[in-house]
């Protein structure tokens, strides 16, 4: 019985007198080697080639503003308990008088920093936030020297009101449902 | 004086181009891997790589100098200057165009005409084993001395056969000057016609002698971490590699020369161009047939794998010596019932 088809009979029969020449087998050889020099690359050349990332890609976060550039990000603190590497931390702060403008809610994350060592681009926090603030985008976490540099705090995370990072692929009707059921425990 | 202001612009230009053509077959080598495994190699340096050899070169001179401490200072030092001098030294013999006539006088392309140019050829290149085995012995490291000894056994079982395979040449030929053994391949009396057998040995041993895929067991590096220079460190081991590039286009100048006609190419004489023009021609034909057998060993580099060391023996031994005895026997043979 065999459980796939690709099993092979082993054969330790004589060599006759051309193949234990062996220069038919190396001309044979060479040929396909010669053939793979025309062959297509390859390579992508990277800076001035990409390829093209799959929608649902999970690369760098981004903290989204809404509609009017106000910060989403309640500091509520469960893309943080979601986390399974442990890697966001941060520090609610109160809204105060004359920064409506700045921030949706009456509460706000005054400190927001993800360690971009320990992080393993899960998506769990962007599963786990009620308030449609952290998304990971197609964008690639930058190349640092040192370690601290690799602890990106909102100066980084948050998007620039003039530069709105695209998340549309991530926000496909089905996962708004999804979000939107109160039949799931998260959203009740 | 003239003659050796003459002497000395040809064996620096000879000096300049082995080197120039050693450098840029690193970076075919490079290439033409790359293009067999479907990549395509180096090509961030320069349009298209092209000064790649420049960076990996200064690379190799900034690198740190690092010597084991139970080294032998002398000899790991002579070790690659032997291996790079022995590499350049062939280069003297080859005729490598016609000679050139400028104001009625005439310049051989060739820097000693030497009536035993054969036995040069065949002495400096068994020369080669020196660097390696002085380079892995003053290492003090096992695995550089096992890739040392493997070079030299590896040696003396291949050039028996190559100095054979010469031998049926230089019977036919009735000289051991390559000058005459180029002379004689005019037209298409190219001596590949007249010795395949002699051929194929020969340039199977120059495979191993340059110690070139699949013969590269003194190298090794899977088994022997790099062999005999394990232990080198920045320019020295620069020098290593360097020569086997350099042996690389000394033996394709010698497989071009005693085999494939030098720079005789067939109806070139019909053309009836002006002699330094053909001169000119003729060098550039040889260069071609020089870069043809570089991108043969490439070829073969990147195709074959490499032999166990048992095969490697069995094959110097057992074929590759009767075969060669076999050629000139039958050789003999010829020469005897045609004349």
């Amino acid at each position: 019985m065999s459980l796939t088809n690709r099993s092979k009979v082993v054969s330790n029969k004589k060599f006759s007198f051309l193949e234990s020449l062996y220069l038919p087998a190396i001309f044979h050889g060479m040929f396909i080697t010669l053939s793979h020099l025309f062959k297509k690359k390859t390579t992508v050349r990277y800076p001035e080639v990409k390829r093209p990332f799959s929608p649902v890609y999970r690369g760098l976060h981004v903290l989204k503003r809404d509609d009017e550039g106000r910060e989403r990000c309640t500091a509520c603190g469960l893309c943080a308990v979601a986390c399974p590497a442990e890697a966001i931390t941060m520090v609610a702060g109160e809204r105060q008088p004359g920064e409506e403008k700045l921030y949706r809610e009456e509460k706000y994350a005054k400190v927001y920093e993800i360690n971009m060592l320990r992080c393993i681009f899960c998506g769990f926090c962007e599963e786990a936030c009620p308030k449609e603030a952290i998304f990971l985008t197609d964008r690639l976490v930058p190349s640092q020297t040192e370690r601290e540099d690799f602890i990106f705090g909102k100066d980084k995370l948050v998007e620039p009101v003039d530069q709105r990072v695209d998340v549309s692929k991530r926000q496909s009707q089905k996962v708004l449902d999804f979000k939107k059921d109160k039949n799931q425990r998260h959203n009740s | 004086m003239l003659f050796l202001v003459y002497k000395l612009t040809l064996i620096t230009v000879i000096l300049l181009v082995s080197l120039g053509i050693a450098m840029y077959a690193t970076l075919l080598e490079r290439k033409f891997a790359g293009f067999l495994q479907d990549r395509y190699g180096p090509d961030r340096a320069g349009k298209w790589g092209l000064l790649q050899p420049l960076a990996d070169g200064g690379k190799l001179f900034f690198k740190e100098e690092y010597m084991p401490n139970t080294a032998d200072k002398f000899l790991y030092i002579l070790g690659p200057c032997l291996t790079m001098l022995v590499a350049l030294l062939t280069s003297a013999v080859i005729p490598w165009g016609p000679p050139l006539v400028i104001g009625g006088v005439e310049y051989t392309l060739q820097v000693a005409n030497l009536n035993v140019g054969v036995l040069y050829v065949f002495a400096i290149a068994s020369m080669g084993v020196w660097g390696i085995m002085i380079g892995g012995w003053a290492s003090n490291n096992k695995y550089s001395l096992m890739g040392a000894i493997r070079a030299s056994s590896q040696m003396i079982s291949y050039e028996l056969a190559m100095g054979l395979s010469i031998a049926a040449l230089i019977m036919m030929m009735g000289s051991v000057s390559l000058n005459e053994i180029v002379a004689q391949q005019q037209g298409w009396h190219w001596n590949v016609i007249y010795q395949p057998i002699g051929f194929l040995i020969f340039f199977i041993c120059a495979l191993a002698e340059t110690n070139r895929h699949p013969f590269d067991l003194p190298e090794c590096e899977t088994e022997l971490i790099g062999g005999y220079h394990t232990e080198y460190s920045s320019m020295k081991l620069g020098f290593y590699l360097f020569a086997e590039y350099i042996n690389m286009f000394v033996s394709s100048a010698v497989l071009a020369t005693l085999y494939f006609g030098g720079y005789h190419f067939p109806f070139i004489g019909r053309l009836g161009l002006s002699p330094n023009v053909a001169a000119i021609l003729g060098m550039v034909i040889l260069f071609a047939k020089i870069i043809g057998f570089i991108l043969l060993f490439m070829w073969i580099r990147w195709t074959l794998p490499r032999f166990r060391y048992d095969q490697l023996m069995r094959l110097g031994w057992k074929i590759l010596l009767p075969l060669a005895l076999l050629n000139l026997a039958v050789t003999g043979i010829f020469i005897l019932l045609k004349g």
